[in-house]
């Protein structure tokens, strides 16, 4: 068949199924996110006053940082559990964006990868889906240290 | 009463921010990695211009929970290193400051690998 | 008179009978509409074994047993295994046929295995070539899922384009014999590729293949939609087959109530599946469980089962290449001394 007809047909063929798929109430999942989100963070926030209440010799960085590894402890007990998952089927982006989000991806190709082994699966897979996060972040904090040093 | 509008700005700007990202995954069906690579990287330009600062002093925990959060601390650190120790700083400082979130992940992670097997959704 | 008919079309003039069937599901399919039609439905999905591959191989080995039992003989009678499954070099069919010691030819079609292998066995039996082939294939939502597309604990959303893979599996023995249901033509497939690159929207990437394989069995056959009591695709899902439709419709044949789809009559619509089921196990399933026993009944007397089938990998889809769909046709022709 010639290439270029080819072409405009499936043109033609991806801006009609593009009409065709269902659209979906988006507004519910978008106040599911803002609830769940908010959430976490206020749940995160808690933790911090608390810390510092009980050891008042914290500091607020310190307490923001026993907060956040508690948080990720949290998140992937819950992964492991098999709860995360399932706040996210309505949460969405309200439990992949804060820190719990990160433990979970974590935490999941671990558990599911666990069967091929603890060298190969485990601990291999465990970045699978957070390593490019790792990554990135480095990338963009030694560049952002490398702009500071030349400015 | 203060303490209730510190809550209500944590709760309001968290929320902001995952709803931001929400709204990204319904318009350009990204999957959940290239979101969270998104935002590290969003958080961590926004502290290099020196505007994420402000919104932690203003929503505290609504700011450093989301992973923007990482994102604002992997720059500081770099910066802070550069600071204290030069070049050698630039390459160390990132993980320095995120070490602690970083290992503590890995750490939660192995361990409960170990315990739990993976299950089949429900939905 | 040859038997080849038009251009992709072949007649089985000796007539290959269906004699003996078997499918098996997961609990959540078990939940669904054609919960009393499955021979045995899983209580939980890993089937008491170590991990979901193994209960994959297992749900084949029961089925393949059970459709042997089924066909009143014994695993020495089977001349041919013909079977395939999704996972990387199908790991579960060809692990599962080494326990049975016969002849195997392993295919992979995607979706649309149980279709193809049917074609292929009715082949070998109406040739005479062989005297017993046993058709089978099978797959697992957990496997799949993390072969496909991520770990089953990650808090992700799934699109609502997406299909949910059905946990099943499904086993059919073709032998020439005088009772049984008949498969008279089988239409194979040309892979269509309409450029369609979202990995969650299999039933808009395979709806073209079965457009065309529809249309060039009607044409082969010199029949149309309405000679049909039932016309089922695989796994287009409830997109797909409203895309079908419409496709269909503008070539010129109107697909009307006779038609129906496996993905979409696989769940209820609260088992929150979005478009339907997906897999191997789901056409699989449902043609060896309900379709089989209508045929049984005299609900339908003769049904074209085209199973679909996108032919994609984890890889191509990472290099952003389009989804390409095959599709192939089977017309099951039901045996009036069935029931009686």
């Amino acid at each position: 068949m010639n290439k270029e007809k080819h072409f405009s047909r499936n043109e033609q063929y991806n801006v009609y199924v593009e009409s065709k798929i269902p659209k979906t109430k988006d507004f519910p999942t978008l106040i599911w996110a803002f609830l769940v989100g908010g959430l976490i963070c206020v749940i995160g926030q808690g933790i911090s006053d608390i810390l510092m209440l009980i050891v008042p010799t914290m500091g607020i960085e310190e307490a923001n940082t026993w907060m956040l590894i508690i948080l990720i402890f949290v998140a992937s007990f819950l992964t492991g559990i098999g709860v995360y998952d399932r706040i996210g089927v309505f949460a969405g982006a309200g439990s992949i964006v804060p820190i719990t989000g990160f433990s979970n991806s974590i935490t999941s190709p671990a558990i599911e990868f666990k069967k091929e082994g603890i060298i190969f699966g485990l601990c291999v897979k465990m970045f699978s889906v957070a390593g490019p996060v790792i990554v990135s972040g480095l990338v963009i904090s030694f560049v952002t240290g490398i702009i500071y040093l030349l400015f | 009463m203060d303490i209730f509008l510190t809550y209500l700005k944590v709760f309001c700007v968290g929320g902001f921010i995952c709803m931001l990202g929400q709204i990204l995954i319904i318009k350009t069906k990204m999957t959940s990695s290239r979101i969270l690579v998104l935002f590290v990287c969003i958080g961590a330009v926004l502290e290099a211009l020196g505007l994420y600062e402000p919104l932690i002093d203003f929503a505290k925990a609504g700011a450093i929970v989301p992973i923007t959060g990482f994102g604002r601390s992997l720059a500081k650190g770099a910066i802070q290193g550069l600071k204290e120790m030069g070049l050698l700083g630039v390459f160390a400082g990132g993980l320095t400051a995120t070490a602690a979130g970083i290992t503590c992940a890995v750490i939660s992670a192995f361990i409960f690998a170990l315990i739990f097997n993976s299950k089949t959704k429900k939905y | 008179m040859g038997k080849k008919m038009g251009d992709q079309t072949i007649a089985f003039l000796n007539k290959p009978r269906i004699v003996g069937n078997y499918s098996i599901v997961g609990k959540k399919e078990g939940c669904g509409p054609f919960k009393d039609y499955f021979h045995y439905i899983l209580k939980d999905d890993l089937f008491g074994e170590s991990s979901f591959e193994h209960a994959e191989r297992k749900m084949l080995e029961q089925a393949i047993g059970c459709s042997i039992k089924n066909a009143g003989m014994n695993i020495n009678d089977v001349d041919l295994i013909v079977g395939g499954d999704l996972l990387n070099q199908i790991i579960s069919t060809s692990f599962t046929a080494r326990y049975f010691d016969r002849p195997f030819l392993g295919i992979y079609g995607a979706c649309s295995t149980m279709a193809e292998s049917l074609a292929i066995g009715a082949t070998f039996v109406d040739g005479k070539y062989l005297n017993n082939v046993v058709c089978a294939t099978g797959t697992h939502f957990s496997t799949a899922e993390r072969q496909y597309r991520f770990p089953l604990e990650l808090g992700n959303q799934r699109p609502p384009t997406s299909q949910w893979t059905v946990t099943g599996a499904g086993s059919t023995v073709l032998r020439l014999a005088d009772e049984g249901h008949m498969i008279t033509k089988a239409t194979l497939g040309k892979v269509t590729d309409y450029g369609i690159k979202d990995a969650n929207n299999m039933g808009a990437a395979m709806a073209p293949a079965a457009m065309s394989t529809l249309i060039s069995h009607f044409k082969d056959t010199k029949t149309s939609p309405d000679d049909y009591d039932l016309i089922l695709t695989g796994d287009l899902g409830k997109l797909g087959s409203e895309i079908l439709m419409d496709l269909m419709e503008h070539n010129g044949y109107k697909l009307g109530k006779n038609y129906n789809d496996c993905g979409q009559m696989m769940y209820n619509n609260n088992q929150k599946t979005f478009q339907g089921g997906s897999g191997c196990g789901c056409s699989a399933a449902i043609f060896n469980s309900f379709i089989l026993k209508k045929l049984d009944e005299g609900v339908y007397k003769n049904v074209l089962y085209a199973a679909t089938g996108a032919l994609l990998s984890t890889l191509s889809t990472q290099q952003g290449d389009s989804i390409p769909g095959i599709c192939h046709a089977v017309v099951i022709e039901r045996d009036s001394k069935v029931g009686e």
